[in-house]
């Protein structure tokens, strides 16, 4: 099994510049996509039960390294870092094609996981991306696996308003949800053994990759224009004598909104 | 793009930084702006500079395609049990404006098993044609069957334009087909355009948990995919006098070729449980106090004709299941109304609900940020606010 995973800013610590709008990032902390971690522990609880061997692997930049260390120190066998300034600015789709490669190189999974989408991007696209370019089926947003056999597994994958329980064969790319389980902590022991584990660098020449398929070659999109998105001016604060004036006002604006 | 500082115009007014959204991508040099390797290339800096000492070049990318062969808008009609997704019907009316600025044609993208029928939704929200695809084999939504039939279609008919809703099936399946055809994707747009000059789509999505806002464009790929969000669009009012040109599409999928199959579809037992279809969603946070208190949400909600959903506080404490949760982490919801009891406003709730039309939040604590993108705002006890709103609601229905 190969986790795809990747270090992300924590969102939660973003703040915004209020005279320029502009995002601080720096001293935000460096933290594993929670959805990846999701991810991970799904490969630990399959290689419990079936055994098997867990690789992490991760595009970014050198110091992507801490992200997968965390990885293993949850149990992860491997890690593989895919490194190079030629993978810079890429999009999904050269971001995908990348990780599809170094998969390749690792060998030939039965699963592939990744967490249903990145807090940073949000855009969901770089796992099917990397199914894709691999040639394999697909189950997104998958909120439980209910049984792995021999070629094929049986999962539920989350739609609105409910969920499919759907049949997939192997090998496959999974993407999980977040509701599909806990991710462990890393125990001391693991902390320790993660620390000493050496961890593989690959960049283009390692991957053998098409160079006009990476980094900004092969991404079709650009960033145009970046903004501070339109902050709603401040609200209006309800205020009465008691909650049932205050509620009787509030319902007598959201009536003059036509809302209710 | 690639970014030049011509260091003999800098004047050193720095104004360059101030414009920059990359902290640390421009550095003063001994008096001179100077780029560093955190530069992505999106050109703010240049339109900031007064003297115009930057230079944006766009970079040429080879994509081995004539992007003017491509031409229309389509827009991908997602169903299931052969009901039409609402966000497919804003879509449509978003596809028309754009169609409009093009000046291209409309055409709404049928896939199903006996949908002939939901072409008439299509000409009735304004699109000019609608492909068909009808078969046993599409009833339901597959990555491996629709894409393998999509990509045929695109490869055949070259349109300029694919919009998706940004469901779990529209994000699946835009993302699967963006890869196959070596287009361009940008996911979960709350705005679109077309630049007047280059006749580019302008994409617009939020990024960073919503903290800021970027506007993707796709020079050399065809087409240009994106999936919007629902609620965002605007739906204008059918016409179901009009009518259109129906394509049925050949293909050559067989069942025996879809490794995956859907067992079962099971949906949520309680009413309007979907959240990013609702009009009016009430959320209670950690201010509820516990799984106990829960119904008072509910309550409100039901009273409302709503859904009710959940911070990701109360989710992680087991209070409330993860399909109800709003936020970056659950749904991205824009309801008409959106109700906040006893929810701080956590950078990634306010990610997933900032949108909506009318926002109420109601909490103790005078300083928490949910207010900041209130509507109104009520200071105090959830657990007696809400209850008399309910009761006073459900007063008013019976009234009327």
């Amino acid at each position: 099994m190969i986790v795809c995973i990747k270090q992300v800013p924590d969102t939660t610590d973003v703040k915004i510049d209020p005279e320029k709008g502009t995002l601080i990032r720096e001293g935000v902390p460096s933290i594993v996509n929670p959805f990846d971690k999701n991810a991970v522990e799904a490969a630990l609880k399959i290689r419990e039960e079936k055994g098997g061997k867990v690789t992490v692997i991760t595009m970014g930049p050198p110091q992507a390294v801490d992200a997968l260390r965390e990885c293993l120190a949850m149990g992860a066998d491997d890690a593989i870092l895919l490194s190079d300034r030629a993978f810079a600015s890429s999009d999904t789709w050269a971001t995908s094609y990348t990780l599809a490669m170094g998969i390749k190189k690792v060998g030939n999974p039965d699963i592939i996981f990744c967490g249903k989408q990145a807090i940073d991007g949000d855009t969901a696209q770089v796992g099917p991306g990397i199914a894709e370019h691999l040639g394999l089926p697909q189950v997104t947003y998958v909120q439980k696996i209910k049984e792995v056999k021999e070629d094929g597994m049986i999962v539920e994958r989350s739609i609105e308003g409910g969920y499919e329980v759907v049949s997939v064969g192997m090998p496959v790319m999974i993407a999980v949800d977040k509701s599909i389980n806990e991710p462990r902590f890393p125990t001391m022991m693991g902390t320790m053994k993660a620390h000493k584990k050496e961890i593989p660098t690959w960049g283009l020449a390692e991957l053998g990759a098409d160079e006009d398929k990476l980094g900004m070659n092969g991404s079709p999109t650009r960033v145009k224009r970046i903004f501070a998105p339109e902050r709603k001016g401040q609200g209006e604060m309800i205020q009465g004598d008691d909650e049932s004036e205050v509620c009787a006002l509030l319902i007598e604006k959201l009536r003059d909104k036509k809302v209710v | 793009m690639a970014v030049k500082i011509i260091a003999e115009e800098c004047i050193g007014c720095e104004s360059c930084i101030d414009a920059c959204p990359f902290p640390g991508a421009i550095v003063m040099d001994d008096g001179i702006a100077k780029l560093t390797d955190k530069c992505n290339g999106c050109g703010a800096c240049a339109d900031a500079c007064a003297v115009e000492a930057i230079l944006v070049e766009e970079t040429e990318v080879k994509s081995g395609i004539d992007i003017n062969d491509y031409k229309g808008v389509w827009v991908f009609i997602e169903q299931r049990d052969n009901h039409i997704a609402n966000v497919s019907l804003e879509l449509i009316c978003e596809g028309r404006k754009l169609a409009n600025e093009l000046g291209t044609e409309l055409a709404g993208v049928v896939l199903g098993d006996g949908v002939e029928e939901l072409t008439k939704y299509c000409f009735a929200y304004g699109a000019d044609k609608a492909y068909l695809v009808d078969g046993p084999v599409f009833k339901d939504y597959r990555t491996d069957s629709y894409t393998d039939v999509i990509v045929e279609m695109i490869n055949r008919y070259k349109p300029e334009v694919v919009l998706f809703g940004a469901t779990n099936n529209g994000r699946d399946f835009a993302a699967r087909i963006a890869v196959r055809v070596h287009a361009g994707l940008t996911a979960d747009c709350t705005e679109l355009g077309i630049d007047p000059e280059t006749k580019q789509l302008m994409q617009t999505r939020p990024a960073f948990g919503g903290n800021i806002m970027a506007t993707i464009i796709c020079p050399n790929h065809r087409p240009q995919m994106a999936t919007v969000r629902p609620k965002v669009m605007k739906k204008v009012e059918p016409d179901f006098t009009k009518t259109g040109e129906i394509i049925r599409v050949e293909n050559s999928v067989k069942e025996e070729d879809v490794t995956t199959k859907i067992l079962e579809i099971i949906e949520h037992a309680t009413k309007m449980i979907n959240l990013s279809e609702a009009e009016i969603i009430v959320s209670g946070g950690r201010g509820i106090g516990g799984p106990e208190n829960y119904y008072l949400i509910e309550n409100l909600a039901e009273v409302l004709g709503g859904a009710a959903g959940a911070s990701r506080a109360a989710v992680d404490a087991g209070w409330v299941p993860h399909y109800r949760q709003v936020g970056q982490t659950g749904k991205t919801v824009a309801p008409k109304l959106y109700v906040a009891c006893g929810i701080s406003g956590a950078i990634q709730h306010l990610a997933g609900m900032q949108t909506s039309d009318v926002i109420v939040a109601i909490n103790k604590d005078p300083e928490a940020p949910i207010f900041k993108v209130a509507t109104f705002g009520i200071v105090g006890d959830i657990h007696k606010v809400v209850p008399l709103l309910t009761k006073k609601f459900k007063e008013l229905k019976e009234a009327n």
